[in-house]
């Protein structure tokens, strides 16, 4: 089987203006919402989306970043200890709106240790989930997102990898077959 | 990345690229106790035993406080109201506790080494909270990871520590950790507190105060352990202050700032006066603050071994 490239190009980018009028649409002008990166490469989606969202509304949109290691469920099922990244949020997340964003959704495990870490910093009025993209039929937790780039039936020994322009050089997501 | 030891006994048993490790994962720690829940779940499924046969406070509360914010399950034994007083061994103790599916002991004990046995002779992994007058790698660590936060970064700085090197287990996990992070370190104290054998640790031996202070960035004044000092090493506490103690008029005479620790307790107008304890230029309650977040790390690193 051969790399299937799933995003790219132009496509990339439309998929992304997207999902910012898909987020207009319910969260107006951002007064009381938040965008939250999970990391390690959800910070990067939440990171464009933001820098779209103020080119297309003039203002300012409230973003942070999200680490997630302490609230997972496989540590000590592993053979080290898992390392941190770091958690960035400058704000108050009670009563507002979040949006948890990760580049892929896959078995759900990241979306409810997310849910867990952000619930240290309060209670938002209302969490939702935007994922690049959702690997459909392959959830462990019951887990869906309110928005999707776009969506994907694979098998577990399957890759999605999604590369950033900012990081990576180009905007594109691929996925990637085992021979 | 996993540590290189499956027990923390001593700073002798890390290597940098492990400090450096635990720094790390303290810092993400010390973000956790800052937030308005200051728990994570990540070792909800550890217990971990704090066994205690030789009085402390602050290590002892902040190693407990370090367990609970990882949501671990604690047991807090104290050897003055145990059956150790009936008789019995360190090893049967352990075993009894152990026995109650305990995964990790925390022990402090006066004597060197007791951590080194007690790990060759059980299958919980151990962490040493000060063995007699030999480590207390955790104290060190605190220590070095203080400094880091202050200064930006520990290699190349110059740290005198000041006072009862004899007896002091700080002072030895203090010079193996600051010296494996590439620190120039010195002891300063009266000839009868400074051990022989010092200088072969690579660090500069001095027994005037003013000259130590004028050339450390930090001054690490430790306490004067009467407990563990059954003849006299000098003449009374008084001479001690004046000649080792540290007040406010020989700190503003330097000709630059230093940043003054103390790992506690405090005896207040003997090592330390209590105005240099609370200025801008002490870093003390900082250690203390940083004690759980390294503790919390040094756990979590060593739990996730299993």
């Amino acid at each position: 089987m051969q790399d299937l490239t799933l995003l790219d190009g132009p496509k990339f980018q439309i998929t992304i203006q997207r999902l910012c009028r898909q987020l207009i649409e319910n969260h107006n002008d951002f007064k009381d919402a938040i965008l939250i990166g999970i990391q390690p490469r959800g910070i990067y989606l939440a990171r464009r989306i933001a820098e779209e969202l103020r080119a297309i509304l003039d203002s300012s949109i409230m973003q942070g970043d999200l680490d997630i290691t302490f609230y997972r469920d496989d540590f000590r099922r592993r053979e080290g200890p898992l390392v941190p990244n770091q958690t960035r949020i400058d704000f108050i997340v009670e009563g507002k709106n979040v949006i948890l964003m990760d580049d892929v959704l896959w078995t759900g495990r990241t979306i409810r240790a997310s849910m867990d870490a952000l619930l240290a910093f309060g209670r938002p009025a209302k969490v939702e989930l935007l994922a690049l993209v959702d690997r459909r039929y392959s959830r462990h937790l019951p887990v869906n997102a309110n928005y999707t780039g776009i969506e994907v039936d694979s098998i577990a020994s399957q890759k999605v990898v999604v590369s950033w322009k900012e990081t990576d050089g180009e905007d594109k997501v691929v996925l990637i077959s085992e021979n | 990345m996993a540590l290189s030891t499956r027990h923390l006994l001593g700073i002798k048993d890390l290597n940098r690229n492990d400090i450096e490790e635990i720094f790390t994962t303290a810092d993400t720690f010390k973000d956790v106790i800052n937030r308005p829940i200051k728990k994570v779940p990540s070792l909800r499924d550890v217990t971990i035993a704090n066994v205690f046969f030789e009085n402390s406070t602050r290590t002892r509360l902040s190693f407990e406080l370090a367990e609970r914010r990882l949501s671990a399950d604690t047991l807090n034994f104290a050897a003055s109201s145990s059956s150790v007083s009936k008789g019995e061994t360190l090893i049967d103790t352990v075993n009894n506790i152990l026995a109650m599916k305990v995964d990790m002991v925390v022990m402090r004990h006066p004597y060197a080494g007791a951590g080194v046995f007690l790990s060759k002779h059980v299958k919980a992994q151990i962490v040493n909270a000060g063995d007699g007058a030999h480590e207390h790698p955790t104290q060190a660590l605190l220590d070095a990871f203080s400094i880091r936060e202050r200064l930006g970064s520990v290699e190349g700085k110059k740290v005198a520590i000041v006072g009862d090197i004899l007896h002091s287990r700080v002072a030895l996990s203090n010079i193996l950790c600051l010296k494996q992070l590439g620190a120039e370190v010195m002891v300063c104290g009266p000839t009868t507190l400074i051990p022989k054998y010092i200088s072969s640790l690579g660090v500069k031996v001095e027994h005037d105060l003013k000259k130590a202070l004028n050339w450390c960035d930090v001054a690490n004044m430790l306490r004067i352990q009467l407990e563990r000092q059954d003849i006299k090493y000098f003449p009374s506490l008084r001479e001690y202050t004046m000649l080792y103690g540290l007040n406010k008029e020989i700190l503003d005479n330097l000709d630059k700032e230093i940043v003054v620790m103390h790992p506690g307790p405090i005896n207040r107008g003997v090592e330390i006066t209590s105005d240099v304890a609370d200025s801008k230029q002490s870093i003390i309650l900082d250690q203390v603050e940083n004690g759980v977040a390294v503790r919390m790390a040094v756990l979590y690193l060593l739990a996730g071994q299993n």
